[in-house]
Order: C-alpha cells, then structure tokens, then sequence
C-alpha cells in the first residue's frame, strides 16, 4: 500500500553520509510528506491533526504557566490570579490553557465520533482505535488533576469526589485512597503530586501519540467510503495536499478557541472555582466539567443494591465500564462494512447514540434528584445496549446498500452525478 | 557443552534462575521507597489526635472542625432529636445500627461524626433533608439525626471517629 512512500534520493553528499547514519531525513518524507493517504478525506478527518496542534498548545501554555504557579494550598490560588492580574499576558496564557482543555475535549468527541460513524476501529485498525481510548483515558486523568492546581472549591470538592471513587474498591479501596491523597483528605500533599503527574501525563500522551500514528501508517487511512484503498490514484500524499487541509481546519478551529479566550475565558468552567478551596464546607452544587458529565451521569445512575455489589461500588463499576467497553468496540461491532454511509439500519442507532450522549452529558450537569435520576438510568442504559446488543447484533440482521467498487470510482461518480 | 543433556538442569540453569531471583528482589527493594512515600507523611499522622471545647456550641447547633484535614461534626442535639433516631426500628436501616451505639453513654447529647458523606466525601448540610438529619448536595444521599444513611447512594451511615470526653467539657477525637 505504501506505493508512494520509499522515492526519496539524497542529494548532497552530506545527505548521503547522514542518510547512512540516520535516516531521518528519509523517515519524514515518507511519513510526514509523501504517505499515501486516500483522496476522498473529508473534514472530520482533520481532528487527528487539530488534536496534535492542541496537544502542542497546551504543554507550551502549561511549561509557561509552571513559571509562575505555586504548588501550595496557601499560594496556588493566588498564585493563579497572580498569572491573570500581573504577569505580562498572563491572562491570555492561562486563557487558552483554561480553555484549551475544553478545545482539546471537544476536538476529541469529534474525533472518537468519527471512527465510530467510519467503523475506523475494525480490522486491520483494532490498535490504532485501543491506543485512541488509552490517549482518552490519560487525556481525562490530566485535565482532571489539572482542574485541581488553581486550588479553588470546585478543585477541592472534585478532587475529594474523583478520589473517592477509589475508596469504592472491597478491603483495599480506604488504603488505596489514603495512598492517592498522601493523608486522609484533599490536601497539600495531594496538591503536589497531582501538580507533578499533571506535568508529567502530557508527555507520555505525546508518546502513545506516536505509537498511534506508527499503528495507523501501517494500514494507512480509514476513509468516507470504508473501502480499502486498492491502488495508487486513490491516494494523494500527505504533504502538500493534507498538510493544508489540515492547516485550514486547524485556522477554522482557533476561531472558536480564540473567542472563548478573549471574550468568556471563563464561560465553561465554574463560578465556585473563583472561591479558594475550604475543606469545611462543599458548595451546593458540586458538577465536574463539561467534558467528564456523561462518565459522571453514569456513576451516578446506580443508586441502588445489586446483590453483594453496593451502590457505591455498582456506580463505579458502571463508570469504567463505560470506558473500558470502548476497547472490546472492534469485536462487538460483527459488520463487515466500515462506513456507516452504507448501513441503513446502523445509522438510526448511531445517531441516537450521539444524542444520547449529549443528554447523558446534560443529566450530569442536573441535581440528582426527580425525573432527572430516571433519565439517568435510561440513558446508561442505552450506552450500554448500543455495544452490547445492537451492534452485535445489527452485523447479524442488516443488509448493507452496495458499497463503491473503489475509492477513485466513489470520487468520479460523484463528479459525474 | 555442545553434547549437554537438554532435559537435565545445569548448574548454568541454576545461576540464571538465581542471578533473577536476586534482581527480582532487588527491583522490588529499591521500588519499595518510591511507593511508599505515597503514604501519609509523619507529619500529617502528627495531627491524628484533637481536643476540643463542647461547651461552645449551645443545643441544638453544630460546628465544623478539621480532624487530620477532615471535616467532623459536633452536633449538640436536641432531646426531641435524641428521641427521633431512637424511636427508629433498626428494620428500617440500611446499615442497622442503634443511636446508642452511635454516642458514647452519658453525653448522649453530642453527636460526633466525620463530615464526610460516605458515598464520595462531600460534606452533607445539616437540618435538612427529608429524616430531619444531614443531606448531601452531591448525590443526594439523605442522613436522620444519629447521622444514619437513610436514602440516597451512600452506602454507610457517617463514620463517628474514635474519641473520649477527657472532662465534662472536652473532648479528644483521635
């Protein structure tokens, strides 16, 4: 497949020598300028790309912000207003870090969203799609120890509350608690050390994003149609063609980022951040953010007994499950067709599935209590059967429309008609 | 050695497998530290033990006082409180546990209890709820006026931590 990759001939003597030492010159071209990528991306596809520019973004705004952050229960408040008020541009530097973790989330639906409508998660991209879910997971755990650092009500009472649910694990949940905290609450140890994983996690991000390009250069893309690229003019190289795109999606992305930053830096946090941490009193209304509500919804959807699994436990159970299905997705979708475009009865429940995340994500926000508690429920429940049921069993039931014999005939017939 | 039985261990055999079983043990040990620093410092077990004067918080109100950076609640109680959670039938319990069990004898007046609901740790508000005890903002667990889970997710009722009146009037939680 790799019918574009491998023309690279140095020129100069130097380039010879190195490219018998270390190709890497060679290595680039091949993977980051001539890789043969299908013609017919579309721009949903452009979120791997707006996801490396944000991850970039935010160890950059985050080395500076570490700068001028004070890692103590007495300081780290002030200190985070002292970056707003007094460091020269502080304010837009903890803006776009503030608010590029709402981009970066937002860019990460998008683009989970899309491998799960393109079936970018079947054979043979099982582990580019498992890699996708570990860098969700460790992408979560920052952002949320993140969220802790500016030391205000919400950080403490999320962090007392997220940490808590490890203390829902039999026998050794209170020890394991205890050993997360470094004391028997949210405190300044607890403080120190979410600041150095927050600082260290990015990193290790950045290397699983490495393994996850290195699993998707080897098949090469998904794309639109699911139809395996079968030749070499159903591809174009990456560089120049996709280089652009991806620069012009990322240009169209900073619009929206760009006027959270400017004009409401603090429109998607929460009010009660702006109060220093007390651990004597919890606000009355305690909500993580926008981006952890439907992980949220569903812990809080179990409010009753299972046997011997207690609430509590049954809560937790129910939220990593939440995420740990996501790894088993490739083998309990049976279809052999990708693309959703081709599957009549898939589409429906896709979409439902969206919308019923985002109604997940809105119960989050809710009290939990009334009608409120019983959408809840249904709405974890239709998670669930979505992998569970109805993608086992649609492969089994559907009769896909006739997929394209090529990716280069899906293009030309489109031009034709 | 190319003529060596292959089924009979060799002394070579034994030296791998003890040159790994030293290095196994050797990992763990210098691991050992690493994990271990995790834990609560000595000089966040140094706070482990409090007193206090109950004689500063008249009947029927309460105060919030940090015990090892929790939360606890000194409830001074009210005589028809005391009689509400006793005349509860432990049958109607979630965790069954006595309001006798819950207060020490002789000061069945103080309610002492960690602050901390026992479903994810926010701190419950009191006077409310529908059990006229303590409900929490967070999940809506609902607690009666011995601190008891009544409804809601919380699992357990409220901790009420190790402590002994050393006078009439003080109190030492820890």
């Amino acid at each position: 497949m790799a019918n574009h990759a491998g023309n690279y001939t140095p020129g100069s003597g130097f380039e010879r020598w190195l490219d018998d030492r270390l190709p890497i010159v060679r290595f680039s071209k091949e993977h980051l300028m001539d890789f043969p990528t299908p013609k017919n991306l579309n721009y949903w596809w452009t979120f791997g790309g707006i996801l490396a520019f944000m991850l970039v973004v935010q160890i950059v705004t985050g080395i500076i912000l570490v700068m001028h952050y004070t890692p103590h229960v007495d300081l780290a408040f002030a200190s985070v207003e002292h970056i707003r008020r007094d460091v020269n541009y502080g304010r837009i530097i903890q803006g776009t870090h503030a608010v590029g973790a709402s981009m970066f989330f937002a860019a990460i639906y998008v683009h989970i969203f899309r491998g799960m409508y393109y079936g970018s998660y079947k054979a043979p991209r099982e582990i580019i799609w498992m890699l996708g879910v570990v860098l969700f997971i460790l992408v979560m755990a920052t952002a949320f120890m993140g969220y802790v650092l500016p030391w205000g009500q919400m950080s403490l009472w999320g962090a007392t509350v997220i940490t808590g649910i490890f203390s829902a694990v039999p026998l050794v949940g209170e020890a394991i608690q205890t050993m997360l905290l470094g004391g028997f609450s949210v405190a300044n140890p607890t403080l120190n050390r979410f600041f150095s994983l927050h600082y260290l996690l990015p990193f290790i991000v950045a290397a699983v994003v490495v393994l996850h390009i290195w699993a998707l250069h080897v098949p090469g893309n998904n794309n639109p149609t699911g139809v395996e690229v079968k030749e070499s003019r159903d591809t174009l190289p990456f560089h120049p063609y996709y280089t652009m795109k991806d620069l012009f999606a990322i240009i169209v992305f900073l619009i929206p980022f760009a006027w959270f930053v400017f004009f409401a830096p603090d429109i998607l946090g929460h009010a009660d951040n702006y109060i220093p941490a007390n651990p004597q009193v919890t606000p009355s209304h305690i909500v993580p953010e926008w981006y952890l509500l439907p992980f949220y919804t569903m812990l809080r959807a179990i409010d009753f007994n299972v046997l011997f699994i207690d609430s509590k436990l049954g809560g937790v159970i129910v939220m990593a499950g939440s995420l740990l299905i996501l790894f088993a997705l490739p083998w309990l979708d049976t279809s052999k067709v990708r693309a959703g475009t081709f599957r009549p009865l898939f589409k429906p429940f896709y979409w439902l599935f969206v919308v019923n995340f985002i109604a997940l994500a809105y119960l989050g926000a809710q009290p939990a209590e009334g009608i409120y508690t019983v959408l809840g429920k249904i709405t974890t429940a239709y998670y669930f059967a979505y992998f569970l049921i109805i993608l086992p069993l649609l492969g089994r039931i559907e009769k896909p429309a006739p997929l394209p014999v090529s990716i280069s005939e899906s293009v030309l017939g489109k031009a034709k008609g | 050695m190319a003529t060596a039985s292959e089924t009979k261990a060799t002394r070579r055999d034994f030296l791998y497998i003890a040159t790994g079983a030293v290095g196994a043990v050797g990992v763990a040990g210098a691991a050992w530290p690493l994990i271990s620093q995790l834990n609560p410092s000595a000089s966040v077990l140094a706070l482990a033990s409090i007193r206090f004067d109950v004689s500063t918080v008249p009947e029927g109100s309460s105060v919030t006082i940090l015990w090892r950076g929790l939360p606890v609640f000194v409830r001074h109680r009210t005589p028809e409180e005391i009689e509400a959670a006793r005349a509860v039938p432990l049958s109607e319990l979630r965790d069954p546990e006595g309001d006798e069990e819950r207060v020490l004898e002789g000061h069945e007046e103080w309610l002492i209890m960690v602050a901390n609901c026992t479903h994810l740790g926010c701190v419950p508000v009191g006077e409310s709820g529908d059990f006229g005890g303590w409900f929490c903002p967070c999940h809506g667990s609902q607690f009666d006026t011995a601190g008891r889970i009544r409804r809601g997710p919380a699992p357990t009722n409220l901790v009420v931590p190790p402590y002994e009146f050393v006078s009439d009037t003080i109190v030492e939680i820890g």
